[in-house]
């Protein structure tokens, strides 16, 4: 589904990411995981488009999206949340989701002022999507709540809701469980496993190790911008590379 | 239900939009003088004016801080395809609806690859250009001096413009036509993805939404409301100057708009009266009014920082779920209470058989 062949990404003279290939297949949960400041977003932001790489070539379904501007690769079906919700927080949790599906719709200004049928037709199609992805997510209880009030598991579910609604192919999910707790964190991985059942390739960033261990169908490992290992959990687990990159600060400490 | 939740509902009902408008009509029969009529009509020419404004910076996030600047180019675009080009009324007012558009357009192309203060620092500066530009450039704008007997709108031979109370009845109807364009904008699935550009570019983006187009677009919107706005000033006033691109007329209209409330439909309008008319009402103080005003206004971002309106509908918005959310509460309970009734009532069954 996505290739990824010798990827790089370059800040000045900082190396964020450096000559990473990789494979992510479809319906399958792939991880990223490494230290803070290994280059996991920038990954993902090179991958949805949000900067361009320095070199390299990103492959999506045989399509090379290499450079290609971001809301053209939405278009395509890659859809993503960020590490930071961000959400409209006076609206509802309804209001928030309908335009999730605004690029598959082709209303213009001139519609607008004429109230076309395109347009109101577009807008049903879309307040429908709205509730149906609020369902999937097990929210539809909480629609009508101003989004500022809802909790903060709530706000990232809010934010899965809305990538789905672009009716993607592919989900790239940044920290998702981020200062959430245990539990809420158990029933978010629920939750990705019934976007996987329905055909959504995922593609996760996360720091928490027992959630990708027992989540993951493939993880790879970055390090200071590289690639140290990629495999099934249970040969990541065993990697000494990745123990090192993990422990090894506590060993120096030690030394 | 209470009496607030009924007030705050008459608000949102079609039945508010009649009475604001009936009040309107009125207005100019119930006013003590014909100068509260003009200041009244003048209000509402700003307010179309702070409508285009609320598109490209209270809908898509975009402090355009050249807004006065573009009101300025509409005023001596009508008035100097009348004055010295001799044209007429109306054409030369739809003319300086275009000017609007393309100047903002062309201005929207560059200024808007940059972004959040970059862009707003931007636009201040190109708001200073316009300024310049309508100071000095003398063959076109007689510079300093001004432009003078400008005609006001034509009324065909029907009705006389250059009266106080047909003008007012103008600027309510444009400004109600621009309300009601401003509000389909943001009823409308566009008006929702400039909202989205406006919790973050990269989120929008994201969702599949051109940035670039989506900017530009809001950014023509607001330019042309403005130069509309200032076009229908140059017929009111007769007479403009370059002091009508200066900096302080920007940051007046970003004033009503915080009053009012910035991404709201009706904030705009409530902003601009309230604003011009304790205004008015402090004149007596002469320049010692900014001594209340300011305090009024810390106060009042301190306490309703999303402006009169846009608190209006949290508090509104709040209270709807809570209501919502209760009743929700009831159901099961009531539901609950049933199948607990149920399933004593099949114990009981089960210890008879017993
Ligand atoms: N836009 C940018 N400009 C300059 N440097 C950047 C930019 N974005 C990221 N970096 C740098 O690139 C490196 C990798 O950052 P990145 O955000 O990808 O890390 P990460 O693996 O996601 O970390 P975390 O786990 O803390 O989220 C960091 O050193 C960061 O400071
Ligand atoms: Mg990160």
């Amino acid at each position: 589904m996505l290739k990824i062949h010798n990827l790089t990404k370059r800040f000045g003279g900082l190396a964020a990411v450096n000559n990473v290939s990789i494979e992510f297949e479809a319906n399958k949960i792939n991880a990223i995981i490494g230290p803070n400041g290994a280059g996991k977003s920038t990954f993902f932001n090179l991958v949805a488009g949000a900067m361009a790489p320095t070199e390299g070539r990103i492959e999506y379904q045989g399509m090379d999206i290499t450079g290609m501007a971001c809301d053209r690769i939405a278009r395509l079906g890659i859809a993503r949340t960020f590490q930071t919700t961000m959400l409209f927080d006076q609206s509802t949790v309804l209001d928030n989701l309908i335009v999730g599906h605004r690029l598959r719709t082709q209303s213009r200004l001139w519609d607008v002022i004429i109230n076309s049928k395109r347009l109101r037709d577009e807008e049903k199609k879309c307040r429908a999507r709205a509730q149906e992805v609020l369902d999937f997510v097990g929210l539809s209880h909480i629609g009508h709540r101003i989004t500022a009030d809802i909790s903060q598991e709530e706000k990232k579910r809010v934010a899965f809701a809305l990538a789905l609604a672009t009716d993607p192919e592919l989900v790239l999910l940044d920290e998702p469980a981020g200062g959430i707790n245990p539990e809420e964190t158990e029933n978010l991985a629920a939750l990705i496993r019934k976007m996987v059942d329905h055909g959504v390739t995922v593609c996760l960033i996360e720091h928490k190790m027992d959630m990708i261990m027992s989540l993951a169908d493939k993880i790879m490992v970055i390090d200071h911008g590289e690639k140290i290992a990629e495999g099934t959990p249970d040969e990541v687990k065993n990697n000494p590379l990745v123990i090192e990159a993990y422990l090894g600060s506590d060993e120096d400490a030690a030394a | 239900m209470s009496a607030l939740t009924k007030i705050s509902n008459f608000f949102m009902t079609p039945a508010m939009k009649i009475a604001m408008i009936v009040a309107a009509l009125l207005f100019p029969f119930v006013a003590g003088n014909e100068y509260q009529i003009y200041v009244m009509a003048l209000a509402f020419v700003w307010a179309i004016a702070v409508y285009g404004m609320n598109i490209i910076t209270g809908l898509c996030g975009q402090l355009n801080l050249a807004h006065g600047g573009f009101f300025a180019m509409g005023a001596y675009a009508l008035a100097i395809l009348t004055v010295d080009h001799g044209w007429a009324f109306w054409p030369a007012f739809i003319a300086a609806g275009a000017v609007g558009a393309i100047l903002g357009f062309l201005v929207g192309v560059i200024s808007l690859r940059l972004k959040e203060h970059y862009f707003a620092i931007f636009t201040l500066c190109v708001g200073f250009i316009i300024y310049l530009l309508l100071d000095k450039w003398e063959e076109l704008t007689h510079g300093a001096l001004g432009i003078i007997n400008i005609p006001a709108p034509s009324g065909f031979g029907l009705v006389d413009f250059t009266e106080t109370t047909p003008f007012y009845y103008l600027a309510l109807a444009f400004m109600v036509l621009s309300i009601w364009l401003a509000s389909r904008i943001a009823h409308s699935l566009l008006g929702r993805t400039f909202l989205a550009i406006r919790i973050s570019d990269d989120l929008a983006a994201s969702l599949g939404i051109n940035l670039m187009r989506n900017k530009v677009l809001a950014f023509v919107l607001s330019t042309t409301y403005a130069s509309v706005a200032g076009a229908l000033y140059a017929g009111m006033v007769r007479f403009i100057g370059p002091a009508e691109a200066e900096v302080t007329h920007t940051f007046d209209m970003i004033t009503y708009l915080l009053v009012g409330g910035i991404g709201t439909l009706m904030g705009p309008l409530l902003g601009t009266l309230v604003i011009t008319w304790l205004t008015q009402s402090l004149q007596f103080l002469e320049e010692y009014r900014m001594i209340v005003f300011g305090p009024m206004l810390v106060v009042l971002v301190i306490f309703f920082p999303k402006g009169v309106v846009g608190s209006f509908l949290s508090w509104r918005g709040r209270r709807l779920a809570a209501a919502h959310d209760a009743s929700q509460a009831k159901e099961k309970a009531a539901s609950n209470t049933s199948s607990s009734k149920s399933s004593a009532a099949s114990t009981q069954e089960a210890g008879n058989h017993a």
